[in-house]
């Protein structure tokens, strides 16, 4: 059953982010696409228990920041054809040469010997567990992180400010 | 849980959800007419029988089923179709964490009255609300409508800002009850606090003197969080993009905003979504912040157990089951007919005004809130040692 859901969940992840590359100029069916890659990513956390992580993925990402991208096609009325997708054929090269190299190593990195799967703490995953090793082992991480997003936020407000004035 | 009872349990609550869909319709055109000194809905009848107009959510079923379903020229025919779906499921879903009792053990057998007792409750029924968004912007979009876009665009700007306050203003009760599991914050709320028993922190009274244990009061999120319990319901409320806050519909400006280009059950699914939602914002409200399943004063344990001398143990825990399950519902009942009252009282909020509501107002209170929460509990771990 679980292996089932898992080939299930990781094609529909693949082919949905195919399909985003696919729809570059079709806006809105590359946003969806995008959702549909991010909720099959967010059932493959919950069947590695990582449930709280797969949860907020729905949330943060399918939920919210998605919905910005859709909120912001549809109010800049991005109907097709006028999305630019201009041929640069040293971006393109560049793209597909990493592309490619990803692809290798990791091909080469996953071709060996798996080991069996470890018992996991059944604490493991609960939103307790994360918010304690948050607030202990990556206090620093965590803090950090908290700034990058302060200043994103003050950046925007810049931003969107200097239009107003 | 084995798989036999996972099939049932799912069975019988989604069954729970589907029946509400058709008496909502009911109870709103039935509070409507008593709010406006009206009868009501009381003309659709079957050989005579009436029924207080319950036959009319089936002539309504009838009728939007045999409607036609017109899908406009140039909408995209898939999304089009998808959308009510999209709008309708997430509301169905949302009651498999809603816990209508705990758990219980007759005969051998161990009931839970919860579908799924997930770990992250409340962030479960977050997410899945969060999914409801796309059928309502994607529909406006789909129809290849003007005024369907407008209203898409409000909607999608309303449910990101209020999804915010909703999230942040129950934070302060994660922090009291310590879990997200809502099942623990039902049992949780069945304790009751000393509200005078920092006198004995400070020498002013003995531990265990009567008069010190005589105001005590219930561990209920109402009590514990009153202000977030408002913005929890505003913001909520707003989501489901109901009056006051349904600018995205808005009849007299944007004609019906992102449904504008639905017929037929189509567009029935739409209200359906609605309507079920008010049954999953009440049932969340009360089990977040209205004790769940439990009397105040009177703990389940203490049910169980005075049941338990006179009936014995298995038949005390099949009565307590459905104790609970009425006391459950009673205040879901009851908050449905606050949301209808808010429903047919308030007038439309303009949209800038809905959207400072959100940002200005909602935002830093609930912000405000976990700060000052957090400041109170550990003052009480302070005093209470």
């Amino acid at each position: 059953m679980e292996q089932i859901l898992f080939y299930v969940f990781s094609g529909l992840a693949i082919l949905s982010a195919i399909g985003l590359l696919v729809n570059v100029r079709n806006t809105v069916n590359a946003a969806l696409s995008l959702v549909v890659c991010m909720l099959s990513l967010a059932v493959l956390f919950i069947m590695l228990h990582a449930e709280f992580v797969g949860v907020l993925q729905v949330m943060v990402y399918a939920g919210a920041i998605v919905v910005l991208f859709l909120f912001v096609v549809m109010l800049l009325n991005l109907r097709g054809g006028n999305m630019g997708a201009e041929s640069q054929p040293v971006l393109k090269l560049v793209g597909g040469a990493v592309a490619v190299g990803a692809t290798v190593k990791l091909a080469t990195l996953l071709d060996r010997p798996l080991k069996p799967w470890a018992d996991i703490d059944p604490e493991f995953g609960t939103v307790a567990h994360i918010g304690r090793v948050f607030y202990t082992d990556y206090m620093l991480a965590f803090q950090v992180a908290g700034v990058l997003l302060l200043a994103g936020i003050v950046a925007a407000v810049i931003l969107a400010k200097r239009e107003i004035d | 849980m084995e798989t036999s009872t996972v099939v049932v349990s799912v069975f019988l609550f989604s069954i729970i959800a589907l029946v509400f869909m058709p008496i909502m319709t009911w109870v709103e055109r039935k509070q409507s007419a008593l709010m406006q000194d009206r009868i009501g809905a009381n003309r659709a009848e079957i050989f005579g029988i009436r029924a207080i107009g319950l036959i009319h959510p089936v002539t309504d079923a009838i009728k939007m089923f045999t409607k036609e379903d017109v899908i406009p020229t140039g909408a995209n025919r898939f999304l089009h179709a998808i959308c009510p779906f999209i709008a309708v499921v997430p509301a169905i879903v949302s009651f498999a964490v809603i816990p209508y009792g705990g758990s219980y053990t007759a005969w051998g057998s161990s009931w839970s009255l919860v579908v799924a007792d997930l770990d992250y409750g409340v962030l479960y029924i977050f997410a899945i609300g969060s999914i409801a968004a796309y059928g309502s912007i994607l529909a406006g979009w789909a129809g290849n409508n003007n005024w369907g876009m407008l209203g898409s665009i409000r909607v999608a700007a309303q449910m990101l800002s209020y999804e915010v306050s909703m999230g942040i203003s129950v934070v302060g009760l994660f922090m009291i009850y310590g879990t997200l599991r809502l099942t623990d914050i039902g049992v949780a709320q069945q304790e009751t606090f000393r509200l005078l028993g920092f006198v004995e922190h400070f020498g002013w009274a003995t531990a265990g003197t009567a008069w010190v244990d005589f105001i005590k009061i219930p561990l209920w999120g109402a009590i514990l969080q009153p202000l977030p319990m408002f913005i929890f319901l505003a913001a909520i409320l707003a989501e489901n993009k109901r009056p006051p806050f349904d600018t995205p519909e808005g009849e007299s400006e944007i004609v019906a905003g992102y449904f504008i280009e639905y017929s037929g059950m189509k567009f029935g699914l739409f209200t359906a979504g609605e309507l079920v939602e008010v049954v999953v914002i009440s049932a969340l409200m009360a089990a977040l912040f209205l004790g769940g399943w439990s009397i105040p004063y009177l703990p389940e344990t203490a049910i169980i157990g005075g049941l338990s001398e006179l009936f014995g143990p298995n038949l005390a825990n099949v009565l307590a089951m459905i104790i609970a399950v009425h006391v459950f519902f009673a205040k879901v009942l009851a908050l449905i007919f606050f949301q209808m009252l808010i429903r047919w009282s308030l007038p439309r909020f303009r949209y800038d005004q809905v959207m400072n509501l959100g940002w200005k107002i909602l935002l830093p209170l609930s912000i405000a809130n976990i700060v000052v929460t957090g400041f109170v509990i550990l003052l009480v771990a302070e005093i209470t040692g």
